[in-house]
């Protein structure tokens, strides 16, 4: 590997491997020790006539947007070339489906963000590890909006399908392609690190309701009956954190 | 037939003072916690009042409850499973927390560090959600007693489609009070829109719980509760309701707000029902119907039937016992006085509520009616359109002649009663034109007048006997030998028990209050007991 520094490779391989690592573990911690806590913290109750808009603006602009993630980093150049796609129907339909995802995404996360900093209500309940990751998600929605609408819908166009990508799906098997991260523009360089460092939050995060979607819902019976059952003691060191002291008077 | 048991509750209306002594012990037990400030588990409402939290009677407006489709089947009135999916990110149907009224504390340093000679100092509003300083506007009960009545009074929900309107004015204003706590419904709503499933009806008592550590905050609970007696936590971001003081009732002990109730208006028992039947009562076509439709499922402790299917459904002999002394089954069931609070929300609700006659009575006083004379009350009951029509939408979804038959009823014992006490003949007649016998009427004057805490709180203590054997299963994986001074701490081991006596006798030892007990751990169980038993000295000879 030429001219790749000891920098580049904590950037784009110890990096994404300790974010990676992070995000299991502190998953299981989080499950194991603080159940009671995995939640979406809904503020709804408190302000509901931005939220109105903003919350499904953005989830549905986040979904959108890790739908076409999942089409252009995780899916190879080549599974399309050989359906026979040509690049530029690729480019363009990622370019205008990416630019409506991001403008739905922006407004939404604007509204929350704006919401979150300016309604005190909704500011008193709110942790500090809330303000790192609405940061990070800022940053990231910032630096994934900017290429996908100025740079590829606009602009002459950037092929990160043959950079950013296979050092992604480099990452899962093991042999990280770095000079072509190194290669590619800033802009996706502090895309790619800052969503690093967020998968590395998750967990600690509210974000992590979003492995709770009850998808169960569709099929489960209307009412639940449960036996009393055993209350067992909590175990010693289990019992966690139980009420978070967040905002207003004591 | 599949029987189950149901922990229920009767309200005597009659009784209620509005003191809110209950909404006072329950916010002390389960809702004295940061989140939870604007939270009542149990309130008392006047009524007519808007409720709280406002309006929360008008489920056009917050489409809570079930509601039958258009081929009949019951469904959630807010919309199907796929539709909750979609609204997850913001359910339209959420109440505000300014429905419920903001909670406030008061700057009270400002009063306690005035310096002396400051004239009339005051301690202003501080919102417990910000901190800032904040208008009081509403809160929970904010029209108790009618106040406000005629601004309020008239948005209450109940008194849609009453073409008088009831009169406000001081002297003929009709008014009651209404204590509310969760229903417990056999058909909950509350469980139905739990998207994550983290709610649950208990099977061995039907007591509605959420699981706190399988709520993930979806809030559907919150609006799908016609109720609205399922609260959210805007600290810990949970669902959280009244729990019918289940460690409570597990004891045998009747609900804090049972117990403490000053005008002992509360009973508290068990109903058998046939949990196949809930559904096709809930799907009775006309909301009127609902009230027959939920007494249909309950089944009769008497017969003998029952009780053997009962015991088959593996309901312990002494709730089943418990069934057949339950207030709650006599007054809701065997005389019907107890109706269920809005039926038409289709969620069998287990709180029973005996309408109130004093209003009434009140009423008929001030129209000119003589209320010591029962004809007369009767007559009044039939003339009064606007209470009895309200009371029929509050209890039978409109249906004002079980609501007339309940009053008269419950006039009738009065009258029967006050001949008794004058050494009159009651006679069969008065009994007869409210289709009961002269012993269902002193059975009724009993429980109505004279039951005593036995008779209100019939509650059969949980069966947790294998729990113990769990618990010491649980204790083994901390070795007990680990204890202070035990071998596994490197200690020498336990002493042996004091005072080991010869074979056959008890040892003795003595106690912190100066006294010799016996040691029933060391006996071996042989010989003679007498040992056990101190003399009349109060000394072991």
């Amino acid at each position: 590997m030429n001219g790749v520094g000891a920098t580049d490779i904590f950037w784009w391989v110890v990096l994404p491997y300790v974010a990676m690592t992070v995000f299991v573990v502190g998953h299981v911690w989080r499950w194991r020790y603080d159940r009671f806590g995995w939640d979406c913290y809904s503020t709804e109750l408190l302000e509901h006539r931005l939220l109105k808009w903003g919350a499904p603006l953005f989830h549905y602009g986040a979904f959108a947007a890790i739908l076409g993630h999942v089409m252009g980093v995780l899916v190879p150049i080549s599974f399309t070339q050989a359906l026979g796609i040509p690049e530029e129907v690729y480019r363009w339909f990622s370019a205008v489906g990416g630019a409506l995802a991001a403008v739905v995404v922006v407004v939404g996360i604007a509204i929350l963000a704006s919401r979150r900093m300016l309604v005190s209500r909704v500011r008193a309940t709110t942790a500090k590890i809330d303000y790192v990751a609405l940061v990070l998600l800022l940053i990231i929605v910032i630096t994934g909006v900017i290429p996908t609408i100025w740079l590829n819908l606009l602009g002459p166009g950037y092929n990160y399908r043959l950079t950013v990508a296979p050092w992604f799906r480099g990452l899962f098997t093991g042999s990280p392609d770095v000079e072509a991260m190194v290669s590619a523009p800033a802009v996706y360089q502090i895309h790619a690190t800052a969503a690093w460092v967020l998968w590395a939050v998750w967990p600690f995060s509210r974000l992590v309701h979003a492995w709770s979607f009850p998808l169960w819902y569709l099929w489960r019976p209307f009412v639940v009956y449960r036996s009393r059952g055993i209350i067992m003691p909590p175990e010693p060191g289990t019992a966690g954190r139980r009420w978070r002291k967040i905002g207003g008077p004591a | 037939m599949r029987v189950m048991a149901q922990v229920a509750m009767v309200m005597n209306l009659d009784k209620c003072i509005g003191c809110h002594t209950c909404s006072v012990t329950c916010k002390q037990v389960w809702t004295n916690r940061p989140g939870l400030e604007y939270v009542y588990f149990n309130n008392v409402e006047t009524k007519p009042g808007v409720g709280y939290p406002r309006r929360y009677e008008d489920q056009r407006q917050w489409r809570g409850g079930w509601k039958l489709d258009r081929k009949g089947r019951l469904t959630l009135k807010a919309g199907g499973r796929l539709r909750r999916l979609l609204q997850m990110y913001y359910n339209p149907d959420l109440p505000s927390i300014d429905d419920y009224g903001e909670p406030w504390t008061y700057d009270y340093r400002t009063v306690i560090d005035a310096p002396l000679g400051t004239v009339n100092p005051s301690a202003h509003s501080i919102s417990t959600l910000t901190g800032e300083d904040m208008r009081i506007r509403w809160g929970s009960n904010f029209d108790d007693d009618l106040a406000g009545g005629p601004e309020h009074a008239p948005d209450d929900p109940d008194l849609e489609g009453l073409q008088e309107r009831v009169r406000m004015e001081f002297e003929q204003v009709f008014m009651f009070y209404l204590p509310r706590i969760c229903e417990h419904c056999l058909n909950p709503s509350c469980v139905a829109s739990c998207p994550s499933g983290a709610m649950y009806k208990r099977e061995e008592d039907g007591i509605v719980l959420v699981d706190q550590n399988r709520c993930r905050g979806w809030r559907f609970c919150v609006s799908g509760c016609p109720y609205k007696k399922v609260y959210f936590n805007y600290k810990t971001g949970k669902a959280e309701k009244c729990t019918f003081c289940f460690p409570r009732i597990e004891s045998g002990q009747p609900t804090i707000c049972s117990e403490t109730c000053v005008g002992r208006l509360r009973y508290l028992g068990l109903l058998l029902y046939d949990a196949d039947a809930v559904l096709a009562a809930a799907s009775t076509p006309d909301p009127q119907d609902l009230y027959e439709a939920q007494l249909s499922v309950f089944l009769d402790p008497e017969d003998p039937h029952v009780r053997a299917e009962a015991a088959r459904s593996g309901i312990a002999d002494d709730w089943i016992e418990a069934a057949r002394r339950s207030p709650v089954h006599a007054l809701a069931v065997r005389h019907r006085v107890a109706l269920p609070l809005h039926p038409e929300f289709r969620t069998l609700p287990m709180v029973w509520y005996i309408p109130p006659l004093s209003p009434v009575a009140d009423v008929a006083h001030a129209e000119g009616y003589d209320p010591a004379d029962p004809d007369r009350v009767f007559a009044a009951i039939d003339a009064l359109r606007v209470p009895v029509e309200y009371l029929a939408n509050l209890f039978t979804a409109g249906k004002a002649e079980t609501v007339r038959l309940v009053l008269r009823r419950l006039a009738a014992v009065r009258a029967v009663m006050r001949d008794v006490q004058l050494g009159r003949d009651p006679g069969e007649e008065v009994p007869r034109s409210v289709g009961m016998s002269p012993d269902d009427i002193d059975d009724l004057y009993r429980l109505l007048a004279i039951a005593k805490y036995e008779d209100r709180y019939v509650i059969p203590q949980v069966h947790a006997e294998e729990a113990g054997a769990l618990t010491a299963q649980h204790q083994q994986l901390f070795c007990s030998l680990d204890g202070e001074g035990g071998p596994g701490m490197g200690g020498q081991g336990y002493p042996p028990p004091a005072g080991r006596a010869a074979a056959g006798e008890p040892p003795m030892f003595q106690g912190q209050d100066g006294r010799l007990h016996a040691n029933l751990l060391g006996w071996d169980g042989t010989g003679d007991p007498s040992r056990l038993f101190p003399d009349a000295q109060g000394e072991a000879t």
